[in-house]
């Protein structure tokens, strides 16, 4: 385990800043303890620093994880955002697309979200803005990205993809085995 | 009486000379080795077990070790004395015991490359003469070194040969060429000498070469800065020299456990720094403000013109109807607008819509 260089901490807070803009302030900065991001075996965790202070008696091949996994940095040193990180994006999240019942199960076997089974978008949305993916009752179900913007998504075909899917809650059954 | 008085005297005094004398001589049955050079004496006497047993073992080596110390002494004495600064010091003679080696024997060196692709071919060394007869000056010459047979340097014409360029320096290629060739020689020694010791020959891009890429001459000018009594700390940078960033092969990272205080603060600027670098206007926000503002106008008119001719049947719906996306700005609008207009007109009030509304 060690802290994140400033070029790691650099491509991680880009990632972020995509779906929860500036709100990375309020994961950094907490008022109810102090919490940072520790690199372990290529992923990055979450977790305040008595839960550090507790796993550094653990040996680095013997430990599997600590706090919660926001992603991992790929071979090339690129950011990829897990669906563990959920929820710490859906709270602060400032685009939010809300997904029509019938389109739910759809997204949460893998599949992007159609304009048949849009049910709101935040205005304002840029095209490939990073949104949260919530069902109709608020409950978040995961993350992607817009590939539309709110004004196009009015005029193009039922049938056109509007967001894409990077991650949804699915994944913590179908993935078991990678997520840590 | 002093008769009497002078006897008891000069028995005493020959009594306590027999004694020093005693002390000065030791009886022994064996005579003992002596090797001065190294202060050596070997008594081969024979102790009987029996004897030792019974004594008192302390003052028995005690006794001993006196006796074999004064014999020593006593042939100590028998060398060459000399003065030297107010002491008596006695030469000694060269020592005659055969010491073992204190260090182990020296491995023996493993072969050079040549000696290697000799022992191969099976190549002797042929002895050669130092001095070659030489016709031109009709006396014999060295082989090589000072006026030696063939000296390339003191040739005052070379021919130009038919491939090269014959504005090419001739002289200047053969001192090139000399100088590559002993480059290459002591490269090659220095391998060798890596070789035997199982050491790292001088690293890539340290030997000089014909062409050195970028990073390998920055290399060279690392090392060449550390190889300083003080590793390189007093060294000064040029002007706009940045300073190195990690040449070592080890990575150095901040502590497990650091200051979380600091550790926040840098995060903290850093998502400022973030911030600022992003563009306080919203170019895409900006052009679909405008796109919208114009389907609105557009919308308006093509409205009032259709409420002259069906008559004004309510307020269109007022959501601007902005034809978003940068690229689709101009067929969409045209196309997208008149149609909404003329639908919208038609529809007015009642109807209702469904599609993605606002937040």
């Amino acid at each position: 385990m060690r802290p994140l260089t400033d070029e790691e901490t650099k491509t991680m807070f880009e990632k972020l800043s995509k779906y929860i803009g500036e709100n990375i302030k309020l994961l950094v900065d907490r008022p109810d303890g102090t919490y940072c991001f520790r690199l372990h075996n290529d992923r990055v965790y979450y977790m305040s620093e008595k839960i550090l202070k507790l796993a550094t008696n653990i040996s680095r091949d013997k430990l599997v994880s600590v706090g919660t996994c926001f992603g991992k940095f790929t071979k090339t040193q690129k950011f990829r955002l897990h669906i563990t990180a959920l929820d710490f994006l859906a709270p602060y999240a400032k685009f939010k697309v809300w997904v029509k019942p019938g389109a739910e199960q759809s997204f949460l076997y893998g599949n992007h979200v159609l304009k048949s089974g849009l049910g709101r978008i935040t205005e304002n949305t840029n095209q490939y803005q990073g949104v949260v993916v919530y069902s109709m009752a608020d409950v978040p179900l995961g993350f992607g990205v817009a590939a539309k913007s709110t004004q196009e998504c009015r005029r193009v075909d039922p049938m056109a993809i509007v967001v894409f899917h990077q991650a949804d809650v699915g994944e913590f059954i179908r993935s078991e085995d990678t997520l840590t | 009486m002093a008769a009497c008085s002078v006897e008891q005297l000069l028995a005493k005094a020959e009594a306590e000379e027999a004694e020093k004398l005693n002390s000065i001589t030791v009886k022994k049955e064996l005579d003992l080795e002596f090797d001065i050079g190294n202060l050596l004496a070997f008594d081969k006497n024979r102790v009987e077990v029996a004897v030792f047993r019974q004594q008192k073992k302390d003052e028995f080596l005690l006794a001993l070790a006196r006796d074999n110390t004064q014999l020593l002494i006593n042939e100590i004495w028998k060398q060459p004395t000399e003065r030297v600064e107010e002491a008596i010091v006695a030469k000694l003679p060269d020592p005659v015991t055969p010491l073992p080696r204190e260090k182990p024997p020296p491995k023996a060196k493993p072969p050079t490359k040549w000696e290697q692709f000799a022992k191969l071919k099976g190549i002797q060394k042929k002895k050669k003469t130092n001095l070659v007869w030489d016709e031109t000056a009709k006396e014999w010459r060295r082989r090589w070194g000072y006026k030696r047979v063939n000296d390339g340097t003191k040739e005052w014409l070379i021919e130009v040969p038919e491939t090269a360029d014959p504005n090419e320096d001739q002289f200047a290629k053969r001192v090139k060429a000399k100088k590559e060739r002993v480059a290459k020689n002591e490269f090659n020694r220095l391998k060798n000498i890596a070789r035997a010791q199982k050491g790292k020959a001088p690293g890539l891009g340290l030997t000089p070469k014909a062409q050195q890429s970028k990073d390998e001459l920055a290399r060279a000018v690392s090392v060449a800065k550390s190889s300083t009594a003080s590793v390189g700390r007093f060294q000064d940078r040029l002007p706009k020299e940045k300073p190195p960033k990690n040449t070592g092969k080890k990575r150095k990272f901040e502590p497990l456990i650091g200051n979380f205080s600091n550790e926040k603060q840098k995060q903290l600027e850093l998502l400022q720094v973030m911030d600022s670098k992003k563009p306080k206007m919203d170019i895409t926000k900006a052009v679909n403000k405008q796109m919208r503002e114009e389907d609105r106008e557009e919308a308006a008119a093509k409205y009032k013109k259709g409420a002259g001719k069906r008559g004004r049947k309510g307020n269109m719906p007022g959501k601007g109807k902005g034809k978003g996306g940068k690229g689709k700005g101009g067929k969409g609008r045209a196309g997208g607008g008149g149609g909404k207009g003329r639908a919208g007109g038609g529809g007015g009030g009642g109807k209702k819509r469904s599609k993605p509304g606002k937040k």
